[in-house]
């Protein structure tokens, strides 16, 4: 435990998604208003905030799929903006993204998803993607004979397992998670976070993930960042946001859902002492 | 663990000091190594395989990823096949993880099994056929189930949706007005052109005059409205249902105890019922209009000649063969794009599959069925 404490913090110096006074707009609403964040190498960061507060667009403007009106993003120590097209190709193959609702290619089987960015980017056998895309559907707990269904056919749970596998397809270092446990059974939530953290620990990636879900937050998020009125009202530890006296953490955190859950870790959990109130 | 572009490739080595069967490996074992990874592995186990044992020294390893880890799993299943004993050594602790998670538990299936092409295309004829009577089966069905909506709906007529019925009359009728009255008078002015040109060798000229009233009111009217309305206001429908459907909204109909029937499909297939008859008409005068026009400018028939040797030669039976045919037009384009946008499952796709196989079925129906009548008119003598 204190091992893997001290590795963490010797790894804290580097910067793996570095977000400077990013402004976004959507026509005359200001989404994100000058934010500014750090994802460290190795951890598993937690991004929260009410609905429609633009969490998932932060994720997006990284990915660049919003176009921000200032700011920088900087993914890898390098400029979204200031990289060739070439090396930004190739900074896209190190960073794997499971959006909200799996988006699975529908008229591909779970197989062919999976080989899909295999098969774009990489010059290997078809024997070879065969046996990494079972090897992925293995890692993320799905059994051989989903390999040859269709999206419709799996269920909400698998579906997100399937599109984890996919976006695990390259070996990614970076992993983007929209809301990984939503629309699960609180049963299948903590096994998708288990699974998450088990995977983050071996392939030890950095995760990004963007989640309402406090069960996931306590369980296996290093840091968390809380987003309010397009800025980043905080971002810590668990334990240092738990701590904060600021309005909407003190809110969300100890709120009735949020205590329930605050109480329980500290008699349930060796994780550190929790501040709950 | 970084997979930087520019990495050292992977490879081996046997250095010629040492402990006999030593294979040092170097370089980034990753994905982004593409074939060369493959390539590699497989040198690996060629060269290892011809001693009694080997050891793979993974200490020189800069990076692994799962893909690399689970090359050398092979290459180390491959060489115990053989008879080779072989150990990874100085493997570094994350690593080691890795290479234990990268093993296959369940042998991969073969991506495309396939039969034999003869077999598959007598099975596929097969099931298309098979597929296509279960479909008429269930338009039937479906058709009878609409009638008994309509049953209960004339038991309680209070329950039934006027304004839904007005308002898709609106848009299935009304609507349609315009494009279904140009493309009428443009194929009712083709047919005079063509009559016209084509009848006046043999002096006939003025009989292109039969020719367009008799094409245009018993079939070219009623026909084209026919297709027109499939394409536009059938596959509209199709497109609605269907995706009530996937947003589950049909369900929640159900689960009120309410008909989708009765609610949804009663009003519109009414709607197009009540609709087609009247863009006929449209359609009917529009094909004339047409005609009228062609033979004044073209043929030289003044209008008011050309409305005399129409009274002359049409009767209005000519005129009712294609309106009663309307709403037999209707009812099976509403039939079949109800029952096709109702049978809509989950995904996007599966809806885009529906609207295309509802139109092309009704189109097709529409025709069958003109036919049908043609040879009934016929029978009868109408």
């Amino acid at each position: 435990m204190s091992a893997t404490a001290a590795l963490t913090d010797q790894r804290r110096r580097e910067v793996v998604i570095g977000v400077r006074d990013v402004v976004v707009e959507f026509g005359a609403r200001r989404v994100l208003d000058g934010l500014s964040l750090d994802v460290f190498k190795g951890e598993v960061l937690g991004f929260v905030g009410g609905s429609g507060q633009g969490k998932s667009v932060l994720m997006r403007t990284i990915l660049g799929l919003v176009k921000k009106r200032s700011g920088v993003v900087s993914v890898f120590g390098e400029d979204r903006d200031a990289v060739s097209r070439r090396r930004l190709h190739a900074l896209e193959q190190r960073w794997g993204v499971l959006f909200q609702n799996g988006a699975l290619f529908s008229g591909l089987t779970v197989r062919q998803n999976i080989q899909m960015p295999m098969r774009e980017n990489r010059k290997i056998s078809q024997r070879f993607m065969d046996e990494l895309a079972m090897l992925k559907l293995q890692l993320v707990g799905l059994p051989g004979d989903a390999a040859d269904k269709f999206p419709s056919e799996l269920s909400g749970g698998m579906v997100k397992r399937a599109a984890l596998a996919r976006a695990l397809a390259l070996d990614p270092e970076l992993l983007f998670l929209d809301e990984p446990t939503s629309g699960l059974d609180p049963i299948g939530a903590a096994d998708f976070d288990e699974l998450i953290r088990t995977l983050q620990k071996t392939l030890g990636l950095t995760v990004f993930m963007v989640t309402h879900d406090l069960d996931s937050l306590y369980s296996i998020c290093d840091r968390v960042a809380a987003l309010e009125k397009g800025k980043v009202i905080g971002a810590g530890t668990l334990d240092e946001m738990l701590r904060s006296d600021e309005p909407w953490l003190r809110a969300y955190f100890h709120g009735a859902r949020g205590e329930r859950l605050t109480n329980s870790r500290v008699v349930g959990s060796g994780l550190g002492a929790g501040g709950g109130g | 663990m970084a997979q930087e572009p520019d990495a050292a490739p992977p490879d081996f080595s046997r250095p010629r000091t040492g402990d006999g069967r030593r294979f040092v490996l170097s370089g980034a074992w990753t994905l982004a190594a593409s074939g060369r990874l493959e390539r590699v592995a497989a040198e690996l186990a060629e060269e290892a395989v011809r001693g009694r044992d080997a050891a793979l020294d993974l200490g020189g390893i800069a990076r692994l990823d799962t893909a690399g880890a689970f090359a050398l799993n092979r290459v180390q299943d491959e060489l115990g096949r053989k008879g080779v004993a072989s150990a990874f050594v100085a493997a570094r602790r994350e690593h080691e993880i890795l290479l234990q998670e990268a093993r296959l538990r369940e042998a991969p299936t073969a991506s495309h099994p396939r039969e034999n092409f003869l077999f598959e295309l007598v099975a596929d004829f097969g099931q298309s056929l098979v597929g296509g009577l279960r479909e008429a089966a269930r338009g039937v069905s479906f058709l009878g189930e609409f009638v008994r909506a309509l049953g209960s709906l004339a038991r309680r007529p209070w329950t039934f949706r006027l304004t839904s019925l007005v308002y898709q009359t609106e848009r299935f009728a009304f609507r349609a007005i315009p494009i279904i009255f140009l493309i009428n008078l443009a194929v009712g002015a083709i047919v005079a052109q063509q009559g016209i040109y084509e009848l006046s060798f043999f002096g006939a000229g003025s009989y292109s005059v039969n020719l367009i009233g008799i094409l245009v009111l018993r079939e070219l009217g009623v026909l084209l409205t026919s297709i027109m309305i499939a394409g536009r206001s059938g596959s509209a429908i199709t497109a609605e249902l269907g995706s009530m459907v996937m947003r589950e909204e049909i369900d929640a109909l159900r689960a009120m105890g309410l008909s989708p029937i009765e609610v949804l499909v009663a009003p519109r297939i009414l709607a197009l019922v009540l609709s087609l008859p009247l863009l006929t008409f449209i359609a009917d005068m529009a094909g004339l209009l047409g005609g009228g026009v062609v033979s004044w400018t073209y043929g030289g028939t003044s209008p008011a000649a050309f409305l005399a040797l129409l009274h002359n030669v049409i009767r209005v039976r000519q005129f009712m063969v294609g309106l009663i045919k309307a709403p037999f037009m209707a009812l099976v384009i509403g039939v079949i794009a109800a029952q096709d946008g109702l049978s809509t499952k989950g995904s996007a796709e599966s809806l885009g599959r529906q609207v295309t196989s509802s139109v092309v079925k009704s189109i097709f129906m529409v025709i069958i069925l003109d036919g049908l009548f043609a040879i009934f008119f016929t029978a009868i003598d109408f």
